[in-house]
């Protein structure tokens, strides 16, 4: 298990869900993913794409205008 | 165990894509959304930009429309690729800068490439005989098919019985009797099969997802084409098309005014790829600059921005304006009436 971070900052989705997904493709099983926004699209939009592709979302949270998701890849 | 065939749906978002997956997923076939992102797509964008829109829940329709289907969504990013299908279609635009059968053509290619590279046996749209006026009229639907390339492994579910037999109903993956004969743009037969569904709180019906078919976007196109005298864009050109009010004093460049706090907030993003104006003694938008704007071109767009602000009515107001890479410097002008904004400008 190991732990990522991605900068989608600036980004609209779905550009921040696409970013996401093509991460998360690359990682392995059990690993952790923490993806920072500023669209609050991604509020609705990133954990939607977890639940249908199977992975999930451990915490969200924001501070200021960035807005923190952690998602771990099932 | 006989085998389960794989079909790969293009989920737009809307209620034909959705119902066609869906007709797919009763016939026990496994089905696996593509939705293609092509930077011009409606959904989310400008929702998110607008403050006083994100007061509302808002959604991305194909996530949704995977989620109630109960099946995996791939959403890939086309934007570089669909450069040349915008810029160079080979059939045309239809009423705005919309090359839909172009695009139609493309996207299914691009799912062809998809079901090979994932060891899928065919592609799945929503399309209906005669919906659309250009993309969907039953003389160009075979040209999706030849120009895609994808054959006879491009199957429409809605309206499968108005045409050729495809490989999947002439190897009995599927059961082409369970399959529909929708035509024309009537779209009371989808509403029905909807609620047979049970789908409700679909996305809107026969409702665009593109910004290309919106004249005033494409008019901002057009411009921005003619302005800079070539036709292309970077996804930043395509992002501000969305933001703000846009005003062409001068041939050669125009201003983004910003026309709310969120839009301001956007584009304050841009700051450093952009000369832009700030007011200083009065409340006021944000304004982006493109294109080769001098100093007394930039006091004359100091004026115009200082229309829209606080200090509209008053002798002078003064604004600070920041040139790429230099030091802003500051400038006391006295804004321009509201006739001497003149309408032409607006693009």
């Amino acid at each position: 298990m190991s732990e990522h971070t991605l900068d989608a900052r600036r980004l609209l989705c779905p550009m921040p869900v696409i970013r996401t997904q093509n991460k998360v493709n690359e990682l392995e099983k059990g690993d952790i993913l923490t993806v920072t926004c500023t669209d609050p699209g991604v509020l609705n939009d990133i954990p939607a794409w977890c639940r249908i592709n199977g992975h999930e979302v451990l915490n969200t949270s924001q501070e200021d205008d960035e807005i923190f998701i952690t998602v771990k890849v099932c | 165990m006989s085998k389960q065939y794989k079909a790969a749906a293009l989920i737009s978002g809307g209620l034909d894509s959705l119902l066609a997956a869906k007709v797919m997923l009763e016939q026990g076939i496994h089905v696996e959304g593509i939705n293609f992102f092509t930077g011009f797509c409606v959904e989310g964008h400008t929702a998110a930009i607008r403050k006083k829109q994100q007061d509302k829940p808002k959604r991305n329709n194909a996530l949704w429309s995977a989620e109630q289907l109960g099946i995996k969504l791939h959403i890939v990013d086309i934007v570089e690729e669909y450069k040349d299908v915008l810029i160079n279609p080979k059939h045309g635009y239809g009423a705005n800068m919309n090359p839909c059968l172009d695009c139609k053509i493309f996207m299914v290619k691009k799912a062809k490439q998809w079901i090979e590279e994932n060891d899928f046996d065919f592609i799945i749209t929503g399309e209906v005989m005669g919906q659309r006026p250009m993309s969907q009229r039953k003389e160009v639907m075979p040209v999706v098919v030849d120009e895609s390339g994808a054959g006879d492994l491009l199957l429409r579910p809605l309206c499968a019985k108005n045409l050729p037999k495809t490989k999947p109903e002439i190897e009995g993956w599927v059961d082409r009797e369970k399959l529909l004969a929708f035509h024309g743009r009537n779209r009371k037969p989808q509403m029905a099969l909807a609620k047979e569904f049970g789908f409700e709180d679909y996305a809107s019906p026969a409702g665009g997802c593109c910004f290309l078919t919106d004249e005033n976007y494409a008019t901002k196109l057009v411009d921005l084409w003619q302005a800079r005298s070539t036709r292309d864009y970077e996804m930043d050109d395509i992002m501000l098309l969305k933001v703000g009010r846009h005003l062409r004093p001068k041939p050669y460049f125009k201003l983004i005014v910003g026309r709310e706090e969120g839009e301001n907030k956007f584009m304050q993003g841009y700051t450093k790829m952009f000369t832009n104006i700030k007011t200083v003694s009065h409340a006021g938008p944000l304004t982006l600059i493109d294109g080769p704007a001098d100093k007394e071109d930039l006091e004359y767009a100091a004026q115009i921005v200082a229309r829209y602000s606080q200090g509209k009515n008053e002798e002078a107001v003064t604004l600070q304006i920041s040139r790429v890479n230099e030091d802003p410097y500051e400038v006391t002008v006295k804004p321009l009436t509201a006739d001497e904004v003149k309408q032409e400008w607006h693009v």
